[in-house]
């Protein structure tokens, strides 16, 4: 167990991974609540009614099929998709924007996450807005708030604030699914544990690093997450 | 002083298949406190809903200083709505905003003031209502009856030309009720135009120009209060107020 050496030659390869799992981890957590807002909010106050349908489609999609389904269609399927459409764009001379569905490991997976997270957070912004006082809503009206006023005023606000401790919840998932990453051979902290461990045949210690890091992680996060709720507190707001 | 400035037309609502409002008409001349009661479940918070344009009637019209707001379009609704204020029987604060931004959020929102105007504008209104010490404290910080004030306070910073309260003192223990009160007496001297749905008959008796009784979804009578309830007059009103005044004593 203990080798001094292989720590040494452990350490930098998981820190890279490391970086890489950070930089994967807080874009998708940003985009995904901010997805996850706007969705759940629509879907909560059935305002602009035409958008209600289609992200209710989004939020089934996305819940429905096994997140590791989710991230082979992105990065192998979406390629595939690419060569179908791209004989129609060159027959039109259209520019090449079926070039986009060839993403990058990094980009598959911070879309897909943010996709994924932000299905979750809207089920936890819609339940908060339908636990937000009816009167608030028609207060609003009678103060000749329009719709999108009291949406921005009102409804997120209060919904934000109801659904945080929930959406937290939600970032410490998304922290520990940013490992399935390593499919789509992104050499994020389970990805970099992986090949190190394959190739040096130095699980336990590899893995229970990995551990380390991600706990390290997990940690960093719930204590943000702490100080954002308390900056927001409001005396007796959400405890009655 | 005799042109109304709020007419209601002919005003009928139907809500899950039951007929709410039948019929109802009323008018309120410039600087008139009038009173709705009757019993619960007789119309009469359908009906200032319906005159708010919060609930659209189904039926008849309301008129502003003669503006119909049947024919309005639905920007126009929220224009007219800043024109009248709202009391609510549970006062419906935004739980989020302390007192003084309950007031002015609606001023900078939607009347378009900037922060420091909207919230100078805020402190005298709660000024007004006698809370000037509880500008910073958050709903879940006053009582039930400074909160109401604080209602009173947010309707008043929109300028209303007439003021529907919705059984303002309900929610209230008899405590509370007196300092709510003397606020809406207060109103009524400067020469507001309200409409209130009340069973504080006691205290109205004697600031209102007409009581209106409403019983299942019509205006059952409608008279001056010297007349509804004259000893003797047999009317409904005074039948159901000598219920209320059993109940809860001479001034209930």
């Amino acid at each position: 167990m203990i080798d001094l050496a292989y720590y040494q030659e452990m350490i930098p390869e998981l820190t890279r991974g490391f970086w890489l799992s950070v930089k994967i981890i807080v874009p998708s957590a940003t985009l995904g609540l901010i997805i996850g807002v706007l969705v759940g909010a629509v879907r909560g106050m059935e305002y602009p009614r035409f958008l209600v349908k289609p992200f209710n489609v989004y939020v089934s999609l996305v819940r429905g099929p096994a997140l590791l389904v989710q991230i082979f269609v992105c990065y192998y399927g979406l390629p595939e998709l690419a060569m179908l459409v791209r004989p129609f764009f060159e027959a039109h001379g259209l520019p090449p924007v079926w070039k986009i569905l060839y993403l990058s490991p990094y980009a598959a997976s911070v879309l897909v996450f943010s996709l994924c997270s932000g299905g979750y957070h809207s089920e936890y912004i819609r339940g908060a807005i339908l636990s937000i006082k009816k009167g608030q809503f028609l207060a609003a009206e009678a103060l000749g708030f329009t719709k999108r006023q009291m949406f921005w005023t009102v409804v997120i606000p209060q919904a934000v604030r109801r659904a945080w401790p929930g959406c937290g919840n939600e970032v410490i998932y998304l922290i520990k699914y940013s490992s399935l990453a390593f499919v789509v051979s992104a050499k994020e902290l389970t990805g970099a544990s992986m090949s190190l461990a394959n190739s040096t045949f130095r699980f336990t210690e590899t893995f229970f690093a990995a551990g380390l890091y991600y706990l390290f992680l997990v940690t960093v996060a719930t204590w943000i997450l702490n100080r954002l709720e308390k900056a927001y507190a409001i005396p007796g707001f959400g405890r009655a | 002083m005799n042109q109304p400035i709020l007419e209601v037309k002919n005003i009928s609502k139907t809500l899950g298949g039951k007929l709410i409002l039948d019929d109802v008409s009323l008018s309120l001349n410039r600087g008139e406190l009038k009173v709705l009661i009757g019993p619960s479940g007789g119309g009469k918070s359908t009906l200032l809903q319906c005159i708010h344009y919060l609930i659209n009637p189904d039926k008849g019209d309301v008129l502003l200083e003669g503006r119909s707001a049947a024919e309005m379009g639905r920007r126009n609704i929220c224009a007219f709505r800043q024109e009248i204020g709202m009391i609510f029987q549970d006062f419906n604060l935004f739980d989020h905003l302390n007192a003084e931004n309950n007031v002015a959020v609606a001023l900078r929102k939607v009347k378009g003031l900037t922060k420091e105007a909207a919230l100078k504008r805020a402190r005298q209104e709660l000024e007004r209502v006698g809370l000037a010490d509880k500008a910073t404290l958050y709903p879940a910080q006053l009582s039930g009856g400074q909160k109401q004030r604080v209602s009173i306070a947010r309707a008043l910073a929109m300028d209303p030309k007439v003021m529907l309260l919705d059984e303002p003192t309900s929610a209230l223990d008899p405590e509370l009720i007196g300092e709510v009160l003397n606020v809406i007496v207060d109103l009524s001297k400067s020469g507001m135009t309200m409409l209130m749905a009340t069973h504080q008959i006691g205290f109205a008796r004697h600031l209102t120009s007409e009581i209106i009784f409403m019983e299942r979804g019509g205006i059952a009578e409608a008279g001056p209060p010297s007349v509804l309830l004259a000893e003797g007059s047999c009317s409904r009103t005074a039948d159901f107020c000598s219920k209320l005044t059993e109940l809860l004593g001479k001034n209930g």
